[in-house]
Formats: structure tokens, sequence, C-alpha cells
């Protein structure tokens, strides 16, 4: 096993069989293929972002990679280990954080939590410690670890969530949306530590999420899957530039004016007016900056705000490239 | 489901263990047993969050089973025998199934909320822990409160040996504990393969509350006064005769019903373990469904 095939997978795919009632007793089967057929490689110590659409399989292939799911075909193996045959031994080197799903005991002070963990994953007390200290420093956890976690914030809790997930070093780190539902300062707070998790202990980070924000400042590298397949896998850049992705320029003027002139070298174009308010979109591979000049020499401007392509318009356009 | 595909194993054993943590080679049941305690141990806290509420509720526990053989009293008042046993041998039956259930309720009963954690996604939480996921779905929800049925059920029995007329030989006193304890394990049993049920039908807890709740009601009474089938049903289907029933009449110096054998008193702890046995294989064929299916 080398490092730069920390996780693997080769043709991994599963299929569900679906039985849908379609008279009182009548069943249909048919099959979903969840995950058809991914192949790809993770070197130890990488940060990605494996992101698609709402049903494209993300979730399919973290179950499978954190062994809950046993895949229906292919060869997968996380830090050499085969998942669902030994899953209770993969559990002690990895860690996974579900957004949605708290793991923390909600009646009982942050701090049980974490002697739990302790003692389930036989964390060696030292160790233990030296890592408490570190979570609690990091993600300024001091003032909540007597506090019962149904007190907690939605942010505080996810803070929580992270460090219990990292008190027994896991090799890698499964977040399934992280920063979901959190405020600004707390998404800021956690993309930090995860920044700094990984450049110390070189954790590999695999992470789901709906917010390119996250991969813009975390991930060097992307995977998109859809409909179960891998469909783009490297930079941010490059999904940009695949995708023909625009971003947004939303700009405010002092009063109702035609649509501005943005010049015709640009590709920039106004795509929307409203009152005073016009929306400029312009590739999100070009700099903002020469936009915002252009305008605010010849234009009343008031106020502007830059909006990024979320990741559904993004794969939208890849396909429509694409076919 | 299908078997998923072999692949070689021959890759795993490379895997490297840079850190200390890790497999420690200690059996799966010691394991188990552990995160149990583990677990409990939390819930227990979480439960002494709430002292008042865990007052209330456990007495609250006592009072609604104690009502129930405050019952038969009553019926008693009327009648002198009830299918042709007195009220000290129905304490027998009732207070051995009582304390057997009680005990295996208080241990396993909350695996019933199995469905639940399956529906709503949990279950992968656990999924991901490095112990046995019967063990953590066993002490999930762990209530001491339940501790007000075992006191009920004890009180009972109580009331038993010291209101029957029995010559007891040192077997018959060895048959209790036996009887309790084998009809925990029977219990046990019918418990976990009922939450393994669960994976398949996930709303299926209530089926498995006919077997546990219904049961002990079953056997707090005298096996004559139900129909042949039935008796012959939580015989051989769903063995919980073995619990109180033909232990107990062994004591009792009773006929069995369905003109059983005599040594069919001794059988319990035999009858418990092949029952874990099933139910261990259930748990696991349900476990492994899960794990094909994901939901």
């Amino acid at each position: 096993m080398g490092d730069t095939d920390f996780i693997e997978l080769d043709g991994v795919e599963k299929v569900f069989d679906v039985r849908r009632r379609v008279g009182f007793l009548r069943r249909e089967r048919h099959e979903v293929r969840a995950v058809d057929g991914i192949s790809l490689r993770v070197p130890r110590g990488e940060m990605v972002g494996y992101i698609g659409p709402n049903g494209a399989g993300k979730s399919t292939t973290i179950k499978m990679l954190t062994g809950i799911l046993t895949p229906s075909g292919g060869r997968l193996r996380v830090a050499g280990i085969d998942p669902s045959r030994e899953r209770t031994k993969l559990a002690h080197r990895i860690g996974v954080v579900f957004g949605q799903r708290t793991t923390l005991w909600w009646d009982l002070p942050l701090r049980d939590s974490y002697r739990l963990v302790h003692r389930m994953y036989r964390i060696p007390d030292r160790r233990f410690r030296e890592n408490m200290d570190r979570c609690i420093e990091l993600l300024d956890l001091g003032a909540l670890l007597d506090v019962p976690v149904r007190q907690l914030s939605l942010g505080q809790r996810m803070r929580g969530d992270i460090a219990a997930a990292l008190l027994h070093d896991p090799e890698v780190l499964y977040l399934d949306e992280p920063t979901i539902g959190l405020d600004v300062v707390s998404k800021a707070r956690v993309r930090e530590f995860l920044r700094d998790l990984n450049a110390e202990r070189s954790t590999t980070v695999l992470l789901t999420t709906h917010d390119l924000t996250d991969i813009e400042q975390l991930c060097r590298r992307v995977m998109v899957i859809d409909h179960g397949r891998l469909v783009y896998d490297g930079g941010l850049a490059g999904l940009h530039e695949v995708g023909e992705s625009e971003r947004t320029l939303v700009v405010d003027l002092e009063r109702e004016l035609p649509p501005i002139d943005v010049g015709t070298e640009s590709s920039a174009r106004v795509v929307k007016v409203e009152g005073p308010r016009q929306w400029v979109a312009f590739p999100a591979s070009a700099s903002a900056a020469g936009l915002v000049a252009r305008i605010a020499a010849d234009y009343p401007l008031v106020d502007l705000s830059v909006r990024e392509p979320d990741i559904e318009a993004v794969i939208a356009k890849m396909y429509a490239a694409s076919s | 489901m299908a078997e998923t595909e072999a692949v070689p194993v021959g890759a795993a054993e490379a895997g490297r263990w840079p850190r200390g943590a890790g497999d420690t080679g200690r059996s799966r049941p010691v394991e188990g047993v552990r995160a149990y305690g583990l677990i409990v141990g939390m819930w227990l806290r979480s439960t002494l969050a709430y002292r008042a509420s865990f007052v209330m509720t456990t007495v609250g526990n006592f009072v609604a089973t104690a009502f129930d053989f405050v019952t038969i009293m009553l019926m008693f008042t009327h009648v002198d025998a009830l299918g042709g046993y007195t009220l000290p041998e129905i304490a027998l039956l009732y207070g051995v199934s009582a304390t057997a259930f009680g005990l295996a309720d208080l241990v396993l009963g909350s695996m019933d909320r199995l469905g639940r954690r399956v529906r709503d996604g949990t279950l992968d939480t656990l999924l991901v822990r490095p112990v046995p996921v019967l063990a953590q779905v066993a002490a999930d929800r762990f209530a001491l409160r339940r501790l007000g049925r075992i006191t009920q059920g004890l009180l009972v029995l109580g009331y038993a040996l010291v209101t029957l007329e029995v010559e007891w030989t040192p077997l018959k006193v060895l048959m209790l504990p036996m009887m309790v304890l084998s009809g925990a394990a029977i219990f046990g049993a019918v418990f976990v393969a009922g939450a393994a049920f669960q994976f398949f039908a996930q709303d299926a807890s209530e089926v498995q509350n006919a077997f546990t709740y219904g049961g002990t009601t079953l056997l707090q009474y005298p096996p004559s006064i139900f129909a042949q089938d039935l008796v012959r049903g939580v015989t051989f289907v769903v063995p919980l005769a073995f619990v109180s029933w033909l232990p107990a009449l062994y004591v009792l110096g009773r006929d069995y019903p369905l003109g059983l054998p005599g040594w069919v008193a001794f059988l319990p702890p035999l009858v418990a373990g092949v029952c874990w046995v099933l139910a261990g294989l259930a748990w696991r064929a349900g476990l492994r469904a899960y794990r094909s299916t994901g939901s």
C-alpha cells in the first residue's frame, strides 16, 4: 500500500433493488444504480471536495467508504482495509461527521460525550488529553464543555461533533455537509480548523458540501458525481472552465437606468434588471475587478456584491456543454 | 439478497498501524458487553439529569404493574380456583414470568427502537463505531425505571413462596433461579429476533410486542385455561412455555400440558441457548440485509 492510494476505488458499484407497490399485493422491482462504476485514488493527506446534486450517489459512496454499506461490485480499500469486511477495525482509523445527525449525547454535558469516545475507542490517556486540549483550543470549546448538548447552538454542536470525530486520531475524516446551516463566523472557524488539521496532521479529508466556498477555501481537488458516475475530477478552476460557469455581479444603482453598457470586448452581460438593481453575469474564471471599475466609473453606484455560482448550476452547465 | 462479490483479502493484511489505537484482539462478545456497559452508563447519567422524572416514572411503572396482580387477587375473592389452580400457584407462575420478563426488558427492552433508527438513518452513526452494533442497539435508551417491573415480579414471587404448600426438594429449590434466568434469556432472544425483523419491516415493533408483552401476560395464567393449539404454539414455535409453565408445573407437582414427559421441565437452559443461536443468526442476517440495501 503506497501513500499515493490511501483511498482506492476500482469500478465500485452500488445497486439497490427498489420494490414499488403497484397493486394491492403486486410489486414492481427495478434496479437503481446509485453508484455506477466509480474509480478514483486519493493520496494520504489530501483534502478533497466530493460534490454533486442530491441523489447523485454522494452519501452512498461515503457509506461504502465507512463500511456501512457493502458494495455490489468493484474493489474498495481505505488504508488497505476492505471497509465492509473489517468495519470495526476500520472504525479506529476513520472519523465521520454526519452534518445532520449529531453523535453527541443530548442531555449530557459535552464533556461526557468525549469521555465515552475516550473509552469506547480505548484512546491512551495522554493521547486523549493532548487531542482534547488541541480541539478545545482550536475549536474554542472551553466554555462549552460543561453545557448540556441540547443547549448548544447549531454551530457549537457542529464544532463539538468534529472534535468527537477526531479524538482517536483518525487518518481520514469524512465530513458530510459540515457547514450546513452554520452562520458565517462558525463556517469560517470550522474551515480554519480543517485547514490546520490537514496541514499539521496530514489527515486525509473528504467532504461533501453544497457550499462552493467550502471547496474554494479548503480543497485543491474536487470530484463531481452525478447519476452515480464521476463526471469531473480536478481543480476547482478547471471545474468552472469545464462548466463555463458564471458569477453574478449584483449592482445597486442610485436610480432606475437602462441596462448597463458593459462594453463589447468582455463576455459580461446584463441578465436581469429590476428597478435600480441590475444583475451582470461574467465568467467565473475572470476577475471581477475590471468590470467593477468600469461600472463604477460610468454609473452612480450605491452598492454591489458578487454571487458565486452554485454547484447545481455548474453541473447543469457542464452537461449542457458536453452534450 | 445476493452475496457481494468476493474480493481477495490479501491487500488488507498489508495495512499498517501507525498509531497506538485500534484492533485489540479482544473477542467480540467481551467488546460487546464492555460497550454495552459504557453506553448504559451514559443513559443512566442522562436519566439522572432529570431526577424527579426518573423517580416518578419508576414508581409509576411499579404501580402500573402492581395493579395487574391486584386484579388477579380481586378475582380470587369470588372464585377459589382458576383453571384448577389456586392463588398461590398462579402467583408462582406470575412471579416467575414477570421477573424473567422484567430482567429481559431491563437489559434489552429498547431494542424495538431499531426500526426508528433504520428509518431516520441514525443507525449509520452506530455502524461507524468500533464496537458491535448489537451491543449499541441493546443499550440504546437504557431505562432503569424498568426496575419497577422486576420489583413487582419479585414481590409476587415472594408471596407465592410464602403461601405455597409445596414439599420443597433441593431440585425444586434450584429450579427457581434456573427458571428466572433461563426465562429472561428466552425473552431476551425474542427481543433480539424481533429487532432483527425490524431490519426488514421497520414498523414491526408491534409484532415483537405481541410476543414479549403479550407472552408474559399469557404465561401469568395456567396453561389449562388456554386452547391446546395456543399452548402448542408457545411450546414448539415461540418456546415461551419454557419460561415458567413447564418448570413451574414441576415445582407445583402438576401434570404438564400436551402430555409432555417430565424431563421437559429441565430443558429451559438448553431452549434458551438454542433461542440465542437462532436470534444471533437472525440478527446477522438482518444487519447484512441492511448493509446491502441501506434501508
